[in-house]
């Protein structure tokens, strides 16, 4: 058995991955889901695009997060995974269609070229930005109100994410999601000096958060009704912090847009959505599902050290270059019809070919063969792979046509 | 506590099992040919800019840009049919993850971070193209190569471990004493899937986009710039091929020792048998190969290295735990043919490229050529095909039942018909979209025809 501490760890990796997924790849979806609303003619043409460009250089990062959740889901707290992916299987297999499309719009876009033909894929692969959210946002609706018991399908099929707070949930997200699109998409069409666009995206910004922070305050009279425990973390125990922050955020972020200040809106709305998730973490505390707390539902204690070595040291690698990434995007680095970057400085160098590739080539293949299939030990199959890779490399560069003509 | 884990998630019974399974096998069909390109293709188009940057010859440029449109569109379906691949671990088999989570886990665990360098490189390369420096942009490229062969690894390694079990103790139905890095990456099975599907990536997305010029040459498109498309992916898939062979070759002596059901099957070997034949082609039925050529000793020379060795039958399980033998037989054979023919048609093309220091002139070669891409691909899945089915009726090699993993929900054959239909409508804006790209007019100022 795991200390506490040990058992918690993951799931505050697995519930910032579901943050970050929820105000990242959720301003992806919220942006499938105006560019669905754009309208017909040029106005609703600029707006698909710029939905379109602004997302597109990060859309894939972004949904990476919902991949790490899961998978440090499963691997800290497999019972738990087990039980909801069988219970919620509709609507976990309906968020999976959603991004489907909505990453097959991303593709399909590559190939299009008149307006017209942008306009078809956007509207039919944007329904997919209401489906995702709206099914997410049911699934946490059903866990959070004790619907998903421990067991294979053990659970309601269709109850357990068709009810009051399901529904509700699923829409906040959607709301969220709009929202959260809607002040991204705003701060950079003021960075790019797109009058019309930011004014357009500052209305929806306005209304979006409106509605979204409408949404909150129903769901906590909705489970008032259906989740009293819940209720009261939520209202006046150790969540009551979280929905005051969420809320303030919230507040701050819609005068933030009213008064163009759209760079720290960004901020505020990501930590107003932010805030909901830690105040429903913090509420259900330490339940995960009925019976099954925290402690309980953690896999043993030598996988949990593992996951969170392999977080800590991915998240060395990944977050500089999430960096990097998010600063040339802000930076308008990445934009299209940005400045170009100079052309390579190198003159035409005439290539230097000699014998000595082929003559390495072939000794590499007539090595590899003896120690990978000859002979049979572990370390000759390593060297025989070893010398096969060398030989497909010299024998590339010994073929390959460079002066082709 | 325990009582309550232990009975936590029982096995279903569930009368949709057979679904389950081709649902899976759907979304790993349609997933793995786009890996192909994901491991490969990135180094193709790296030397391509390479070439650019050593050369400053502008044709190069214009190559690297059209693949990266190329690279960033599959890229995309690649995110979304592996986004289904990771759903299922939950929607299909919560009792395999449920249960064996915390052993693979971690694997998948790696990946995702592996797939998030990969993304994370792909949008500053892909939008970084006259945006960074000629070398800043290069270099951008150099984390999405490495992390197409490390996603890959991690991801074999938990197939592996799936087919070679290790690293744990199973104890009341729970897993116990926990050794997850030994179980994926100290695991022998590992190394021979990694690097078969590795090779496997390079000779498919090599041969596939050498088909599509080739397709272009049989229609009278030929200049300076297709003949260097042509060559660049070809060159690499004609040298892969044949190394294939033998790579094929170490893995199956693995699948000799390590699970000799499997071999069987792919054999069709019913008893255990001292100096066993091979058999090509035929149809097993009761027992025996019928209408098959015997080769008289093969098995045994192939799989042990020795005439008279005994290669185990599949009568040495009972009849439940045998894999379907004619689905295993079937796609080994159609693998191996494949395999065979995209080796010496690579054979062909080194030699020419040898003896006459130019590229092949023949029609006939660029018309084997146009079939050699979708062979390819066959070949691809037809590997897994062999694999995955030959490990049935386990999912854990001797250790848990795949009727045991399975989902009680009873939404599969619904979600099933869906997700086909879905892939259907990508599949096709898929090569819509392929075509149009195939089309844009090149930059004709740019390559200098």
């Amino acid at each position: 058995m795991s200390s506490t501490f040990l058992s918690a760890l993951p799931l505050v990796f697995v519930l910032s991955g579901v943050v970050l997924y929820a105000v990242l790849a959720g301003a992806d979806l919220g942006a499938g889901f105006w560019q669905l609303f754009a309208g017909r003619g040029r106005h609703g043409e600029e707006i698909r695009e710029h939905a379109h460009h602004s997302m597109a250089p990060v859309w894939e990062a972004n949904h990476v997060w919902l991949i790490f959740a899961l998978t440090v889901f499963w691997t800290a707290y497999p019972t738990a995974f087990g039980s909801i992916a069988s219970t919620l299987a509709i609507p976990f297999f309906l968020a999976g269609i959603g991004i489907v499309f909505r990453g097959a719009a991303y593709a399909l876009r590559a190939g299009a070229s008149t307006p017209r033909e942008l306009a078809v894929i956007d509207t039919i692969f944007s329904l997919s930005s209401i489906l995702t959210p709206f099914a997410l946002g049911a699934m946490v609706g059903g866990i959070a109100t004790g619907r998903v018991p421990v067991g294979n399908a053990a659970g309601e099929r269709f109850s357990s994410w068709l009810n009051g707070t399901s529904i509700l949930v699923g829409i906040l997200a959607v709301a969220a999601s709009a929202y959260l699109a809607a002040v991204y998409l705003a701060a950079d069409a003021a960075r790019r000096d797109e009058r019309r666009l930011e004014s357009a995206f500052r209305t929806r910004a306005l209304g979006a958060g409106v509605v979204a922070g409408a949404l909150a305050l129903a769901g906590i009279l909705v489970l008032r009704g259906q989740a009293r425990a819940l209720y009261h973390e939520l209202v006046s125990g150790r969540a009551l912090p979280a929905v005051i922050v969420s809320a303030l955020a919230g507040l701050a972020t819609l005068v933030l847009v009213y008064r163009r200040r759209f760079e720290t809106a960004r901020y505020g709305a990501a930590l107003a959505v932010a805030a909901v998730v830690a105040g429903w973490a913090l509420a259900q505390w330490p339940t995960i599902l009925p019976g099954l707390d925290v402690r309980q539902a953690a896999a043993p204690h030598d996988t949990l050290v593992a996951v969170v070595a392999a977080v800590l040291g991915g998240g060395a690698i990944v977050f500089p270059s999430l960096v990097l990434l998010f600063r040339l995007t802000l930076a308008g680095r990445l934009d299209e019809g940005g400045p170009a970057g100079p052309a390579p400085s190198a003159p035409g160098r005439p290539e230097a070919r000699h014998g000595l590739l082929p003559r390495l080539a072939l000794a590499c293949l007539i090595a590899g063969f003896g120690l990978l299939t000859i002979a049979d030990a572990a370390w000759a199959h390593a060297l025989g792979v070893t010398a096969l890779f060398a030989f497909v490399v010299a024998g590339f560069f010994a073929l390959v046509p460079t002066e082709e003509s | 506590m325990i009582r309550v884990l232990a009975d936590a998630l029982v096995p279903a019974h569930q009368q949709y099992l057979d679904q389950a399974r081709q649902m899976q096998a759907l979304s790993f069909a349609v997933h793995i040919p786009l890996v192909a390109f994901g491991i490969s293709f990135p180094a193709l188009v790296l030397f391509a800019e390479s070439r650019w940057l050593r050369t400053g010859d502008p044709l190069y440029r214009t190559l690297a840009r059209r693949w990266t449109r190329i690279l960033v569109a599959l890229f995309a379906v690649g995110v979304i049919t592996g986004t289904i691949l990771s759903f299922e671990m939950g929607l299909l088999w919560p009792n395999f993850t449920a249960t064996f989570g915390s052993v693979f886990g971690l694997g998948f665990a790696i990946e995702g971070f592996s797939f998030f360098l990969e993304a994370i490189f792909i949008g500053i390369y892909v939008y970084g193209w006259d945006r960074l420096s000629p070398r800043a942009h290069f270099l951008s490229g150099i984390p999405i190569v490495i992390t197409g062969f490390t996603g890959s690894l991690t991801v074999i390694s938990v197939n592996a471990w799936m087919n070679h079990p290790g690293g744990f103790t199973l104890r009341g139905g729970r897993v116990v004493d926990v050794h997850q890095w030994q179980a994926l990456f100290a695991n022998t099975y590992l190394w021979h899937e990694l690097v078969h599907m590795y090779i496997a990536g390079y000779i498919v997305s090599g041969f596939v986009l050498a088909g599509a010029y080739a397709v272009g040459r049989l229609r009278g498109r030929w200049g300076r710039y297709e003949r260097t498309a042509l060559a660049i992916p070809l060159t690499v898939a004609a040298l892969a091929a044949p190394v294939q062979v033998l790579v094929g070759d170490w893995a199956a002596r693995d699948v000799a020792r390590t699970q000799p059901v499997k071999l069987a099957a792919i054999e069709g070997l019913a008893q255990t048998t001292s100096g066993a034949p091979e058999h090509l082609l035929g149809w097993y039925e009761n027992g025996r190969i019928r209408f098959g050529l015997e080769i008289p000793h093969a098995l045994s020379l192939l799989a042990f290295h020795s005439w008279n060795a005994k290669v185990q039958g599949l009568d040495v399980v009972p009849p439940a735990d045998r894999p379907p033998v004619n689905v295993v037989r079937f796609s080994f054979q159609t693998m191996v043919g494949i395999g065979t023919l995209l080796a010496l048609l690579g054979v062909v093309f080194v030699g020419v490229r040898i003896r006459r220091r130019r590229l092949p002139e023949s029609r006939w070669f660029y018309r084997a050529l146009v079939v050699a891409g979708p062979l390819s691909v066959v070949a691809l899945i037809a590997g897994w095909v062999t694999t995955e089915v030959g490990r049935q009726p386990w999912v854990v090699y001797r250790v848990m039942p795949t009727a045991d993993a399975v989902t009680g929900a009873g939404s599969i054959p619904v979600g099933y018909t869906v997700l086909a239909l879905a892939y259907v409508v990508v599949g096709i804006g898929v090569v819509w979209m392929l075509r149009r790209l195939a089309h844009v007019p090149l930059e004709l100022e740019e390559a200098e025809r």
